[in-house]
């Protein structure tokens, strides 16, 4: 028990060490919120008018809802006036041809991030969209994609490329009055990623955006569209990362996944967004909306996540199996350390028939962390013999944390077959003294244990971000000297 | 929700017809009464937009035009209420409430060993006993629970002093008469074991007609160190009833508190159980079945509350539904910060027999110590096809092995109600009432069990 505690001891004096600030001159529009505000992040960005007219509608509507309450996490009150809603990198304001003219203080930030662009580009063939605070700084690959038909390109490109297919899509899995922060950002988001992949193509490349916050007082709302059209397949990568400050910061993104018949899209997120310094000062408020839908038959969408950062997590990224023999799935890792609070989960709603998900949660707690698993399944009268399988589990680290589970299951259709399992549970000393006793360090017991916990998630990532993910896991448990 | 004016001024009535016969009765229960009021009448009752009505609506409750039960409650016998007890048992106590008011003439006392009290809780609030002050305020309230303390008028108040043990099960049946208008009882019983103290309690509430009634009952029990409390409820009230129930224990170190559970009948019926297990050592088991039908709606609302080290809870549940009927499930586990070597386990299994029969499902897990065991698991589906294939291939028809698997389902659950007459009366009610139980019953009868 003891020992236990001391191995934790690390996580304590876990320093974030993504938290440096880039200086990069910024145009950024000034605090408040209100309908000009508004216009003018449309007229920056050369909008068309029926996504004016969406914002404001969202806008509108957003002012008559209530922030909900209804979650486990405690923050003090948002100021949206305190927020400016806007901050593009200054030397942008002509964006750049070319990768080489981006900004190399940017492209800097890139690198400490371990994401070289031109690097990554060549050998790990992967195609990134970088978001940096507001707007997207550089896309990479996009010539060879656009010879497939694939269509990638930053959320305001999509904008003026391919209004009709952002005009069809937008808003139709998550739309503007969904929730408070969906509205917010439905109204007020800056930039993100589209991507639409014609009918049978496979995408050969991961796909991947980075988004950063760099800006003090700044919120980041982007909006990403994936389009998957019927029998293609595309696999997605998202990575997070916030400089150090004193403040919190507000990240509302909400993110729509549309998958037609017979199309995969595979969506997986690495985010680490600054928790907070040990006190609990500061951090991201990471208030995310993220929802699929499966809307052909035989369409299949999986959300991958490793949640490590942000000093507090709301996201349930859910998916809507509407097409008969649609397959939804779910595999998360949620890691909360310090006073880090994460309330996250998925929602699986079943109408097709034949239609299956699962779900794979692993939480992982320590120091005063909170750490909730809040998920709901649900299968309308429609769903004949449709499936879930939903396996939580828990893993505390110390006994100021908490670990909770809310799985809401709702069945209205009697050939469903619905389960659920759920445990919480230590590391055991036997374990640690087993491992040990073959002459592993303390330490190393502990990062092996923990990795092995949240294996049956991390294998579902992408190889690359497999990697990065053990890493992050591994940091986090940096210093637990036994 | 604030309440529509009519059903305001009619609790309000019945507040005062009530607070009429109270005089000389302690302050601190006026007090309490009028707090219970004035919350009640600031909230009113829970809409389904409130988290722990999500799935129930009040509408049935709320609109009914509920009055107090006439003091007349019909003629019956002592005969009539052998037959709606479960079995035929000798040795037990009998306290039967008819329309909420307890009647002496069709109960059987018998004698109680020394140290224990068996009375009325009017009596008991009238001063008999000292000290009963904290069992009433120590337990967060709900809309039901502020009604029930506003307008309680009788109940059973049971003490047993240190050491002492009651051998036979003590009955409490609370039975509502036919009546021409919507009536309502609200029971409120008293539970008090001492250390090393010994009971089993049976609460059985019955309907007599299929008249529209409202029933909300609050049981309070208080389990000393090393005290052994063996509750059973079996709620088969009319068809047209709402049956509102709460059972409040807090368990002190090393005691152990069962609650058995059979909800069968009422329209509508919600039944919250909050066992808080307050002492080291402390062991807790909810088990309960409910079947729906028709278009019955049950709830059950529980909450084991584990505030200190080394205490174990098990908790089963499994609903079977059918035809229209809606079952919902809550349990909540709390681990309390330093509620080590916590070990809970809990298991929630529905059967859906029809198309358009629902079940939901909420097992919750808050967990604030790191070294504990703890598990939950819910499954909701039909009968388990390779099952039914096994037994059709053995030659039992259909219908038939149906019956069989379901009777399965819920007897796993009677076979832990460790009262052998409630039991066999249960698993009786059980044939009945699924659908094809003949082969079922032969072959119970064939192998004697």
């Amino acid at each position: 028990m003891g020992n236990a505690a001391d191995q934790v001891k690390g996580w304590v004096d876990q320093e974030y060490r993504w938290g440096f600030v880039t200086t990069v001159e910024a145009d950024t529009i000034p605090k408040g919120l209100n309908e000009d505000v508004i216009r003018a992040i449309s007229a920056r960005k050369g909008e068309p008018e029926f996504l004016l007219e969406r914002r404001l509608k969202a806008y509108r509507h957003w002012l008559i809802m209530i922030e909900p309450k209804w979650s486990t996490v405690c923050y003090s009150p948002i100021d949206f006036q305190g927020i400016s809603y806007y901050s593009a990198p200054k030397s942008l304001k002509d964006r750049p041809g070319k990768l080489d003219e981006v900004d190399p203080e940017v492209l800097r930030t890139y690198e400490r991030l371990g994401i070289p662009l031109l690097e990554q580009k060549r050998l790990a063939g992967v195609a990134v969209d970088a978001v940096f605070d507001s707007v997207s700084v550089a896309t990479t690959y996009q010539k060879e994609l656009a010879n497939m038909g694939i269509l990638f390109c930053s959320f305001s490109e999509a904008v003026r490329k391919y209004p009709h297919l952002v005009e069809k899509y937008l808003g139709t899995v998550v739309p503007y009055n969904d929730n408070f922060f969906a509205s917010l950002n439905s109204a007020v988001f800056t930039d993100g990623s589209f991507c639409y992949v014609p009918p049978g193509v496979r995408c050969p490349v991961e796909l991947s955006t980075y988004f950063r916050i760099n800006a003090e007082n700044t919120g980041q709302f982007e909006r990403t569209l994936i389009i998957a059209d019927a029998g293609s397949y595309v696999s997605y990568l998202e990575g997070c990362t916030a400089p150090r400050r004193d403040t919190n910061q507000l990240h509302a993104a909400v993110v729509e996944l549309i998958a037609l018949e017979d199309a995969e899209i595979r969506y997986a997120t690495v985010q680490n967004w600054y928790p907070g310094d040990r006190e609990g000062r500061g951090g991201i408020y990471n208030f995310v909306t993220k929802r699929g839908l499966c809307a052909g038959n035989r369409s299949r969408i999986s959300w991958t996540q490793v949640e490590t950062g942000s000093a507090i997590t709301w996201k349930y990224p859910s998916v809507i199996l509407k097409g008969d023999h649609s397959v939804g799935q779910f595999h998360g890792v949620a890691l909360t350390t310090n006073f880090q609070q994460a309330d996250t989960g998925t929602k699986m709603t079943h109408i097709g028939k034949n239609t299956r998900s699962t779900i794979v949660n692993k939480g992982i707690a320590g120091g005063r962390g909170q750490n909730t698993y809040r998920g709901l399944v649900k299968v309308l009268a429609g769903a004949e013999n449709s499936r879930n399988f939903t396996q939580c589990d828990s893993l505390l680290l110390g006994d100021r944390c908490g670990a909770h589970t809310f799985p809401y299951i709702e069945v209205k259709n009697r050939t469903a077959q619905v389960e659920h399992e759920a445990s919480t549970s230590k590391i055991g000393e036997d374990q640690l003294f087993y491992c040990q006793q073959r002459g592993l360090s303390r330490e190393d017991a502990v990062s092996m244990i923990v990795n092995g916990f949240c294996r049956e998630v991390i294998r579902n990532l992408p190889m690359e971000f497999a990697v990065e993910a053990q890493k992050l896991l591994e940091i986090s448990l940096e210093g637990s000297v036994g | 929700m604030t309440l529509p004016a009519g059903t305001r001024d009619r609790y309000l009535a019945e507040f005062e017809r009530v607070g009429g016969s109270r005089k000389g009765r302690p302050a601190w229960l006026r007090r309490l009464r009028d707090e219970a009021l004035a919350r009640f009448l600031a909230s009113g009752f829970p809409t389904v937009k409130h988290e722990d009505w999500k799935y129930t609506g009040l509408a049935a409750i709320e609109q009914g035009e509920f009055e107090a039960a006439g003091a007349d409650g019909g003629d019956l016998s002592p005969a009539d209420i052998a037959g709606i007890l479960p079995g035929e048992e000798a040795d037990r106590h009998v306290l039967v409430f008819l329309d909420g008011r307890y009647r002496p003439e069709l109960s059987t006392r018998r004698d109680l060993p020394s140290g224990a009290h068996l009375g009325s809780l009017t009596g008991a609030l009238g001063g008999e006993f000292d000290g009963l002050v904290p069992y009433f305020s120590r337990s967060a309230e709900t809309a039901f629970t502020d009604l029930n303390t506003m307008l309680m008028e009788d109940g059973v108040f049971l003490h047993l002093a240190k050491d002492v043990r009651v051998p036979e099960p003590i009955y409490l049946l609370f039975l509502m008469s036919p009546a021409a208008r919507p009536v309502m009882a609200h029971p409120r019983n008293l539970i008090i074991a001492g250390e090393n103290s010994g009971v089993t309690v049976v609460e059985q509430y019955a309907g007599r007609g299929d008249s529209g009634y409202f029933v909300n009952s609050v049981t309070d029990i208080s389990a000393g160190r090393d005290a052994t409390v063996s509750h059973f409820r079996f709620q088969e009230e009319g068809p047209s009833a709402c049956h509102v129930a709460a059972l409040r224990a807090r368990q002190g170190a090393g005691s152990r508190f069962a609650a058995h559970s059979a909800s069968f009948g009422a329209l509508l019926s919600r039944h919250d159980v909050h066992a808080v297990l307050d002492g080291e050592g402390a062991e807790c088991l909810l088990n309960g079945l409910y079947l729906g039908n028709g278009r019955q709606h049950v709830d059950h609302f529980t909450t084991i509350d584990h505030a200190k080290p080394s205490c174990a809870s098990r908790e089963y549940f499994h609903g079977i539904l059918n035809d229209r009927a809606r079952g919902v499930f809550r349990g909540r586990v709390i681990v309390r910060k330093d509620a080590q070597k916590t070990d809970a386990r809990q298991t929630n299994r529905n059967l859906l027999l029809s198309k358009e029969s629902e079940a939901d499902s909420r097992p919750q897990l808050e967990i604030h110590a790191d070294d504990v065991k703890c598990t939950h698991g819910a499954t909701t589906g039909p009968l388990d096809e390779e099952k039914l294939f096994y037994m059709r291939s053995r030659g039992i028809d259909e219908a038939s092995a149906k019956g069989l698997l379901t009777y399965a389902f819920a007897d796993e659950v009677l076979r832990r109600f460790d009262l052998p007459v409630l039991r066999s009366a249960l698993e009786e009610k059980l044939l009945a009432w699924i659908p094809e139980t003949r082969r079922v019953q032969e072959f119970l009868r064939e192998t004697g069990q």
